[in-house]
């Protein structure tokens, strides 16, 4: 029965354009709709199929700004059954270390946790570093990069994917695993779950419930900051190559020379 | 001043079918309505995600939800596709709500559950070869002959009533003289493969080419007394209810598509150039996506309208009329400028465009054609 916790993120909407704000070039997050993330759909799916195969409980774990209540809403009407969201102003644009020291005493609050679920890397910040700093700080061991999950008993057994193969790795419970985009395709929630969510328990906290201080976490001591952003330049025409009976060549040619082949 | 807002969980509702239509129903449909096939892995998708069950109480292994919820997730299916759409219209409130509203409760138990996990689909017949909009003049006839009716008949355009998961089809037919001499007509189920129950091959149909359409014939068809739905004689008076609310999915499935014109030809105006210009800087072009937007708009207006009152428990016949009038007419118009818009594009079946185009005009004589609904416009004021 084990006790889960999913790490989710609300992100800006992939189908949207997303921007940075001119001033402190931390994301412009009036710019576009607010979506749970994908990965993190993925990470909550994951939780739910641990969850029914051998009961358990699944808490949703959100550090951002209010409006991530709409993320949070989503995991619970996918089916999981209660939320913590740390939400504080003091939080405006911290970086990944932070982060993670907030969601290692958020996940604190939680008794008997026994599984951390994240997804691998957000679509928004793409660090990719939450879920081993985050393990490192909990003393758990980490999984990441998993694309296939059993848990059996006390112990955990990951498949890992990486660019050289499969890792099979495993680890006593409890653990922090992080899930890639081939661990499942997450379930859409129903009416019914909707409808449930709206009854089930959303614990907000602030930095100080969880007994950090506001100069520990906000843009001013972060150890990383955006200094610069500059919009991707916009895709150039095509190369065109006549074929005058070398076409073939050319090609390859040209493959070669971009060091694809 | 009244309130026009859906609210929270309507509005989640809204947007988790939107996603699904854009994620998994956008990408392949064109390749299911070229081929004009019916896409069994996207209904039992949308089975899970519950749409089948959503105005059905959880007793029967339903949502919960209201006629609302449905209207919400068909509009948002037809945004994208009509021929999804429309098989979970027929199959809801054509196949699972006759059964949920006049059934017995061993009928509901038998079928609903599984008519609600989307796992089998029920359909509705009522037209025939020789009439769909006087449907008092049903030819079919069932006899009771000791413990069993024996169905005689021909059924045409049954929507859902000869898939691979097609468990009933519910007929109306003539089954004694009432008073007066005027027909006593009764609703039964028919089991599909129910020996002499058969299934037409399926019509070459103009549009919504991935839905399942099929003429039905019945000779000397025995179905157990037992699968009487409803009363005796009450079968013409439950359809015409059945009916009404059937008008307001219509017209909710009208808008989507209605929408999904305005969504494309915005894309268009945007992208596509002439003399110059992106064609969306001429007026000409403006003022037609204006237009458009205003009929969905009030046509949006006219089915919230009606299913407020149906909500309500308030008399919503006129309504309902008015809203398929209107919300077809919206969806034909704007399916026509669209198509307009993108020039020779909108001809092509692979634009979106091509296939609103095609699957408007049965919007306007489906479940009622538009003179029909007049009539019945008329008939409430009096005439
Ligand atoms: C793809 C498809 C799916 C369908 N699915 C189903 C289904 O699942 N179940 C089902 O039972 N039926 C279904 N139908 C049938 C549909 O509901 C009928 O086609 C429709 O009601 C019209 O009936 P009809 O075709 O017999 O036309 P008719 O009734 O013959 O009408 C012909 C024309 O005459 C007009 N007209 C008729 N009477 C009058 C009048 N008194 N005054 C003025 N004008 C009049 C009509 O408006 C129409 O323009 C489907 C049809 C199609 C094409």
């Amino acid at each position: 029965m084990p006790n889960i916790v999913v790490l989710v993120k609300q992100v800006p909407d992939t189908y949207s354009e997303r921007k940075l704000s001119d001033g402190d070039k931390t994301l412009d997050r009036d710019s576009a709709d607010a979506v749970l993330d994908e990965i993190n759909e993925r990470a909550v799916e994951e939780a739910l199929l641990i969850k029914e195969a051998s009961e358990g409980e699944v808490t949703v774990l959100s550090v951002g700004p209010d409006r991530a209540t709409e993320a949070i809403r989503k995991a619970l009407s996918m089916g999981a059954d209660k939320a913590i969201h740390v939400s504080d102003a003091a939080l405006h644009g911290a970086d990944v270390i932070q982060t993670a020291k907030v969601l290692a005493a958020a996940i604190g609050k939680v008794d008997g946790v026994d599984l951390v679920i994240a997804g691998n890397e957000s679509t928004d910040g793409v660090a990719g570093a939450v879920p081993a700093i985050l393990a490192e700080l909990l003393g758990y061991p980490q999984l990441t990069h998993a694309r296939k999950v059993t848990v059996e008993g006390s112990a955990i057994k990951v498949e890992r994917e990486t660019s050289d193969g499969i890792t099979h790795l495993e680890a006593n419970l409890p653990a922090v695993v992080s899930v890639g985009e081939k661990i499942n395709e997450p379930r859409y929630p129903s009416f019914k779950g909707i409808m449930a969510a709206k009854k089930k328990p959303v614990e907000t906290l602030t930095v100080a419930d969880l007994g950090l201080s506001a100069d520990e976490v906000g843009l001013a001591s972060a150890w990383t900051q955006v200094l610069e952003a500059s919009p991707k330049p916009p895709r150039q025409a095509g190369q065109k190559v006549a074929d005058e009976g070398d076409g073939g060549v050319k090609v390859a040619e040209y493959l070669v020379s971009q060091k694809l082949i | 001043m009244i309130d026009l807002s859906i609210g929270e969980e309507y509005e989640a509702l809204r947007k988790t079918v939107e996603e699904f239509a854009r994620e998994e129903v956008a990408p392949v449909i064109g390749g299911f309505y070229e081929r004009e096939e019916f896409p069994y892995d996207l209904i039992a998708k949308m089975g899970r995600m519950g749409l089948f069950g959503l105005p059905i109480s959880e007793e029967y292994g339903g949502m919960g939800g209201d006629y609302f919820a449905l209207c919400l997730a068909l509009e948002e299916l037809a945004r994208v596709d009509s021929s999804v759409a429309i098989t979970l219209e027929a199959g809801v409130s054509l196949g699972a709500m006759p059964v949920y509203r006049f059934g017995s409760a061993s009928q509901k138990e038998t079928w609903l559950p599984a008519l609600c996990r989307g796992d089998r689909l029920a359909a509705f017949g009522l037209t025939e070869p020789g009439g769909g909009s006087d449907a008092g003049a049903t030819k079919t006839t069932a006899r009771l002959e000791g413990d069993a009716w024996v169905i005689n008949g021909s059924k045409s355009f049954i929507t859902n009533s000869g898939t691979d998961i097609t468990s009933m089809v519910t007929v109306t037919a003539v089954t004694g003289q009432a008073e007066g001499g005027r027909k006593e007509i009764s609703a039964i189920i028919v089991p599909s493969g129910t020996p002499g129950f058969g299934v037409e091959k399926k019509y070459s149909k103009v549009g919504w080419n991935a839905s399942d359409t099929h003429g039905l014939s019945f000779s000397d068809c025995r179905v157990p007394e037992g699968n009487l739905l409803g009363e005796r004689g009450r079968g013409y008076a439950q359809f015409l209810s059945i009916l009404d609310e059937g008008r307001v999915a219509i017209a909710a499935l009208s808008v989507g598509l209605a929408q999904g014109c305005v969504d494309e030809s915005l894309r268009y105006a945007h992208e596509r150039e002439a003399f110059g210009h992106n064609i969306g800087h001429y007026q000409a072009i403006q003022f037609k996506i204006a237009e458009m937007e205003t009929r969905t708009h009030t046509a949006r207006l006219s089915y919230y309208a009606a299913a407020a009152k149906m909500l309500r428990g308030e008399p919503f016949k006129k309504e309902a009329a008015i809203a398929k009038l209107v919300c077809s007419e919206a969806a034909m118009d704007n399916a026509r400028d669209a198509t307009q818009i993108f020039g020779g594009y909108g001809f092509m079946n692979e634009y979106p465009v091509g296939r609103f185009y095609r699957d408007a005009k049965i919007l306007e004589i489906g479940e009622g054609t538009s003179e029909v609904q007049k009539m019945l416009i008329a008939r409430h004021l009096g005439l």
